[in-house]
């Protein structure tokens, strides 16, 4: 399918723009800012789970020699929040507590150590409250509510769609299935800690350094939290020691040392330590899922109807997003006639769960890509055939009307399973040896904003002069993906010169146009489109200017090896640096612009702005497992691959965004857990994260990851910049469910729950040995009462994209938090 | 980061001084490579007000072969592991120092440290606003054991890797202090007691290992933990036999790491295989006596039941590697490196 490219730089193999920096030392990270006068800062975080405050006594820390200042929520006017519909965060908490580790008072001093002494003589007095551990105790609805706006006790959002008549298909399937999973939360894990300094600038100005993968975001809430202009706030993101998502929110640190830094007319430092990390978390979502699902007698899906039930954590987040992505991709894979879904988020007393590298995609597509092997063996389908004869056609338009450009999913598939072998080996393995498959699909970038606004969600600003170099001016941030060296990489492709002669200026709110972050997986095709437009029309400029020279059309002017000729004549040529400075006489200084703004989603209904995407991104793996049937002791030998992300811009990267996803898939399908201690109340009534330390916290080392076998598989999209698609979160998602799948082809078991640990297999095996399911999973999903559906008929049965009904809705309490933002910015 | 507490420092010119230096100060500890005690003061575990330093002392890091081997306590378990006589001879020894920690830890940690290592809890092993959290622990400024809360002592975990393989090659452990010193079996510096599990005074410096004469003994170490690095052992089997004239065992010892406060001694297995053979079925009798004198709990990775089904497993595996079969794919899957 994919053509041989024709171009220079984008698709060959190069050393990262940022490489040789990085593996010197000399990238500055947040923590190495040091700045003359600086000055610390630490926060004090809650020890209980959930209280009132009842009062916080400052007095003896202030008089701590070398503290500068301390503190509290009463300091700060503003709530915020990622989301305009949860903005229920403060810097630090004011009257309420609602998790081990929510911030209610901060020290600023001399240096770190006297700060952290200083947190010791703060007096907090609590009144505790009843704490909410998991979705079941906080569906009991019973006092101890964490927050006002709610919709209805500590249920945050509930969510309810259906496409098409999903009973009546259901009725009428050869058969249907119903499964239920558990996929545990978990973290992160950046090998970077969280840190942030706060400068401040003349007139009550400020700026903000922070590892953060969204400084647009941070600007905005920031600027609400501390009620100032915009225009009087900046913000710069270093460069990002990993972030997963987990440095999409803007956090109280940051809010606090801005203001710290205002107040004290001094920078301020802050860098949280592993535990606190664990506090911030925005992990992955624990979420409890049941799936009914119709077949034909081909194993071809009918329907399906999915419940989800996601364990938010104490705060909002973007857990009303992460809940529409436990349901919405679903129908992106697979031809799905008729889809249905609730999902529903609850608040408990523990971190904030938020977006992971996948964001609310990786759960329920463990559940479906299992229950798709269950299917598969009960009909005796190969799974891998089973999955080919329903795989979705390009340029479809899914029930729930997302439009899908291209799709490699059959060929990843195909690829996967030649390499391995898989004919060979499925279900033919002698016992403890096993393959499983899963597939996948995933977004590039969203195609809304996180807040409503009719702008570009990505800019690119170029600047040229007669030195040859070319300077590109862009918002999104490198967090280790590599989005600083496609930027230049696109840039030197249009401008036919080496990406050594391009600097680029990412992440600084006050230089570079607004891109709104890295997450989602946007970055790739819309600072890539945005950069070849803006490349595009400086490559313009430079060409009348040349072709003014040469005497010939602009038309017939090329650009390539760092040269710019007249392809009706080679030998009128000049180097490129020439070219330009033919262009600036003309014109005066060069400067162009690009943007990119994502075309409006085909689905009209409320909520269907979640979903929608530019591109999807596919993945085949197959997963081999060794298990030794005495211990459950297992052992994952080989993984296969192949991912469609459209067009490689560079294999390096690409692989390293493909493998690095296969060893973060593992962890959590192994061992990562995000889990808590709960003791009861006539003990210490604690709720603590179980194991907040990098020791403790399971994630896999070197040692531990097996080999991968890794395909690029590109089936170029009209809407990517040279057809390209994402790579950095797709292919985490079949990783899960094909070990899941290979570890019942190899002992018979089913793990219905992540992780698939020795010991869950242990237990299943025992199950199984005397007559039981061999199944260790979750047994049924709660009651819950739904809202009425937003009914939408799929495009092939009558459609338009709008609901047929109007179900009514309870409003959120705070929802004029937006207006308050818009008085904010234009004050 | 987290930041150290305040205490003063003293590096000492030799052994003597240090032991000085210890008998005088109140709340003194020695530090070696402090892999293990550094941690425990940034989370407050442990608070001494002075530290001797030892790491310097050349005396402590001499290797010298006498009728079998002495190794100084400042040996770091990089040299250890580089040591190729101590690999030939004392395999089990030498496969325990490669599986401890990390190699970045490995390059700091002492054996003396290793021998030494305080012993680990879950609920113990975190910092000092996370045990405000839950509420104190009897191991440190608490009364009660959340591990089981009916309990009179501390039940924290033994999870040194080298001392139940050095236990069952026999050694001896010298301990010096200002006024003289002392020599006794590695497995009496042991106490069934989380808080207490030394029988080492504050006083006493841990200053050479002493090892007997290796030949015509084999001996092996399997350790189990989650991940090929990093890990502390949630269980370990550390075996040493030396056969007599056609094949039947002579004199073993099996000693079982992370089930208890200290090393387990296995005597009724070790019993059991002396004059057998080791056949298939001796190896699964003494795996399963191994299993009965393991008594996990629930404050480490793993659940105490899995940990203790897993005794037998292990065991088997470190017999069988005695017995001289090939156990490289075995020891691939459950150590993540060729040892
Ligand atoms: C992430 C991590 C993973 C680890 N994994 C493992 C593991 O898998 N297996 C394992 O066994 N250990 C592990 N360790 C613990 C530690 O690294 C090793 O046990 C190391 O050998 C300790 O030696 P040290 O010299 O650093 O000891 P130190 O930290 O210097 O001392 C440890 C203790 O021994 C005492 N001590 C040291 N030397 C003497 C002496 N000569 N006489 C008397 N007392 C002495 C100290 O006072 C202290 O109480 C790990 C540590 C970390 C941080
Ligand atoms: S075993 Fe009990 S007393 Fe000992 S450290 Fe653990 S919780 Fe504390």
């Amino acid at each position: 399918m994919s053509k041989e490219n024709s171009y220079s730089v984008i698709g060959k193999p190069r050393r990262r723009v940022d490489g040789a920096d990085k593996v010197t030392g000399q990238t500055c990270f947040a923590d190495d800012i040091m700045l003359p006068r600086m000055l610390h800062c630490k926060l004090l975080r809650s020890h209980v789970p959930h209280a009132l405050i009842r009062s916080i006594d400052t007095r003896k820390a202030e008089r701590h020699p070398g503290v500068k200042l301390v503190l509290t929520g009463r300091d700060f006017p503003n709530e915020y929040g990622i989301l305009p519909v949860s903005q229920d965060e403060q810097p630090l908490c004011r009257e309420k507590v609602r998790f081990v580790g929510d911030p209610v008072a901060a020290v600023i001093a001399r240096d770190e150590f006297v700060a952290e002494e200083a947190l010791e003589l703060i007096r907090v007095e609590y009144e505790p409250l009843d704490t909410i551990s998991d979705p079941v105790e906080a569906l009991k609805q019973e006092p101890a509510r964490l927050h006002d706006y709610s919709e209805e006790g500590n249920i945050h959002k509930r969510l309810s769609y259906e496409f098409g008549d999903v009973e009546e298909s259901l009725a009428n399937s050869a058969h249907v299935f119903e499964d239920i999973f558990f996929f545990e939360g978990n973290t992160h894990l950046p090998l970077e800690q969280h840190a942030a300094v706060g400068v401040p600038e003349a007139e009550g100005r400020v700026t903000l350094w922070s590892s953060t993968q969204c400084p647009h975001y941070v600007h905005r809430a920031v600027a609400k939290a501390l009620d100032l202009p915009m225009a009087h706030v900046r913000v710069i993101a270093t460069p990002n020691g990993g972030g997963f998502g987990g440095k999409t929110d803007p956090f109280n640190h940051e809010i606090v040392v801005a203001r710290a830094a205002l107040m004290l007319g001094r920078p301020i430092k802050i860098c949280l330590n592993r535990e606190e990390v664990f506090y911030c978390h925005r992990g992955r979502h624990p979420v409890l899922m049941k799936f009914r699902t119709g077949v034909d007698v081909n194993g071809a899906l009918t329907a399906m109807h999915l419940q989800t039930l996601l364990d938010g954590g104490a705060y909002g987040s973007y857990g009303v997003a992460s809940a529409f992505y436990t349901a919405v991709l679903q129908p992106v894979t697979y031809h799905l006639p008729r889809y249905a879904f609730d999902a529903c988020r609850v608040f408990t007393n523990k971190p904030p769960c938020g977006p992971k590298r996948g964001h609310g995609t990786v759960q329920p597509r463990f559940g479906q890509e299992v229950q798709l092997d269950k299917i598969a063996d009960r009909l005796k389908i190969d799974p891998a055939e089973l999955r080919l004869n329903m795989v979705e056609k390009p340029g479809a338009l899914t029930a729930n009307y997302l439009k899908i450009g291209s799709i490699g999913l059959a060929e990843c598939i195909n690829r996967v399973t030649e390499r391995s072998g898989w004919k060979d080996k499925y279900r033919k393995l002698p016992s403890g040896r096993g393959v499983g498959l899963a597939c996948s699909s995933y977004l590039t970038g969203a195609g809304n904003s996180i807040y409503w606004n009719a702008m570009p969600h990505s800019g690119v600003q170029l600047k040229l002069d007669r030195s040859g170099r070319v300077t590109v001016f862009c918002g999104a941030t490198e967090i280790g993906q590599g989005s600083d060296d496609v930027l230049v990489a696109t840039v030197a492709e249009i401008l036919g010169i080496d990406p050594l002669d391009i600097r680029c200026v990412t992440g600084d709110t006050d230089l570079t146009p607004v891109d709104l972050g890295s997450y989602s997986s946007r970055v790739t095709l819309m600072m890539g489109n945005a950069a070849i437009q803006a490349a595009e029309r400086a490559r313009d400029l430079i060409a009348q200017a040349a072709a003014q020279k040469f005497g010939a059309d602009a038309e017939v002017i090329e650009f390539a090896g760092g040269r710019v000729f007249n392809t009706g004549r080679p030998e009128q040529e000049m180097p490129f640096q020439e070219a330009v400075v033919c262009a600036e006489e003309i014109y005066g200084s060069l400067g162009t612009t690009g943007s990119y703004t994502p075309a409006p989603p085909p689905g009209k209904y409320k909520g269907g702005g979640v979903g929608p995407s530019p591109a999807y991104s596919y993945t085949a793996a197959v997963v081999e497992v060794e298990i030794d049937t005495a211990s459950g002791w297992i052992t994952v030998p080989r993984v296969y691959i192949a991912h469609d992300l459209g067009r490689t811009m560079n294999p390096v990267l690409a692989r390293g965004q493909v493998e690095g996803s296969v060893y973060m898939g593992l962890g959590e399908a192994l061992m990562e857990e995000s889990a808590f201690r709960r003791l009861p109340a006539r003990l210490s009534g604690a709720l603590v994260h179980r194991e907040p330390s990098m020791l403790e916290y399971k994630s896999p080392t070197s040692t531990d990851m097996p080999e991968v076998i890794t395909d690029l598989i590109e089936y170029p999209d009209d809407n990517g910049p040279f057809g390209a698609k994402e790579a950095g979160q797709g292919p985490l998602l079949p990783v899960i469910p094909a070990l899941a799948n290979a570890v019942y082809d190899a002992v018979g078991v089913r793990i219905d729950e992540v992780p698939i640990t020795a010991e869950k297999i242990l237990q299943a095996l025992d199950s199984k040995a005397r007559g039981g399911s061999g199944r260790v999973g979750p047994a049924k999903f709660p009651e819950l009462e739904w809202p009425e559906p937003y009914r939408v008929p799929p495009p092939w049965e009558g459609g338009d994209g709008n609901a047929v009904n109007k179900p009514q809705r309870k409003r959120a309490a705070k929802m004029h938090d937006m207006d308050r933002f818009r008085k904010v910015t234009a004050s | 980061m987290m930041r150290l507490p305040r205490f003063h420092y003293y590096r000492p010119r030799d052994i003597r001084e240090a032991a000085l230096v210890l008998a005088g100060e109140e709340n003194a500890m020695v530090i070696a490579g402090g892999t293990d005690l550094l941690p425990n003061m940034k989370r407050r575990q442990q608070t001494p007000r002075t530290l001797v330093a030892l790491r310097h002392l050349d005396e402590l890091k001499r290797v010298t072969n006498g009728s079998g081997l002495v190794i100084g306590a400042g040996v770091t378990l990089t040299d250890l592991v580089q040591d190729r006589g101590i690999k030939s001879a004392y395999r089990g020894l030498w496969q325990a120092a490669a599986q401890v920690a990390t190699p970045h830890l490995r390059n700091m940690g002492t054996l003396g440290g290793n021998i030494c290592l305080d012993t680990r809890c879950n609920y113990y092993d975190q910092n000092h606003e996370w045990r405000k959290a839950i509420d104190f622990c009897m191991k440190k400024d608490g009364a009660i054991c959340w591990v089981s809360t009916g309990s009179k002592t501390c039940l924290a975990t033994s999870s040194t890797d080298t001392a139940p393989a050095l236990v069952s090659l026999g050694a001896e452990v010298e301990l010096e202090t200002a006024h003289g010193q002392r020599t006794i079996p590695l497995h009496e510096l042991y106490r069934d007691d989380g808080i207490h599990y030394l029988t080492r005074s504050n006083e006493e410096i841990l200053t050479r290992i002493i090892l007997p004469d290796g030949a015509g003994t084999r001996s092996v170490y399997w350790k189990l933990r989650r991940r090929g690095s990093f890990d502390f052992p949630v269980l370990s089997v550390a075996a040493a036999i030396r056969f007599g004239a056609g094949g039947a065992v002579d004199e073993a010892r099996i000693v079982l790491g992370a089930v208890a406060s200290q090393p387990v001694l296995c005597d009724s297995a070790s019993e059991f295989l002396n004059d057998r053979s080791l056949t298939d079925e001796v190896i699964e009798e003494a795996a399963a006596l191994c299993a009965r004198a393991a008594k996990p709990v629930k404050n480490t990775d793993f659940s105490p039941h899995w940990r203790k089904r897993a005794v037998a497993r292990l065991a088997a595996y470190a017999l069988q590697e005695l017995r001289g079969d090939d156990m490289r794919a075995t020891r691939e899957k459950i150590a993540r490196q060729a040892l």
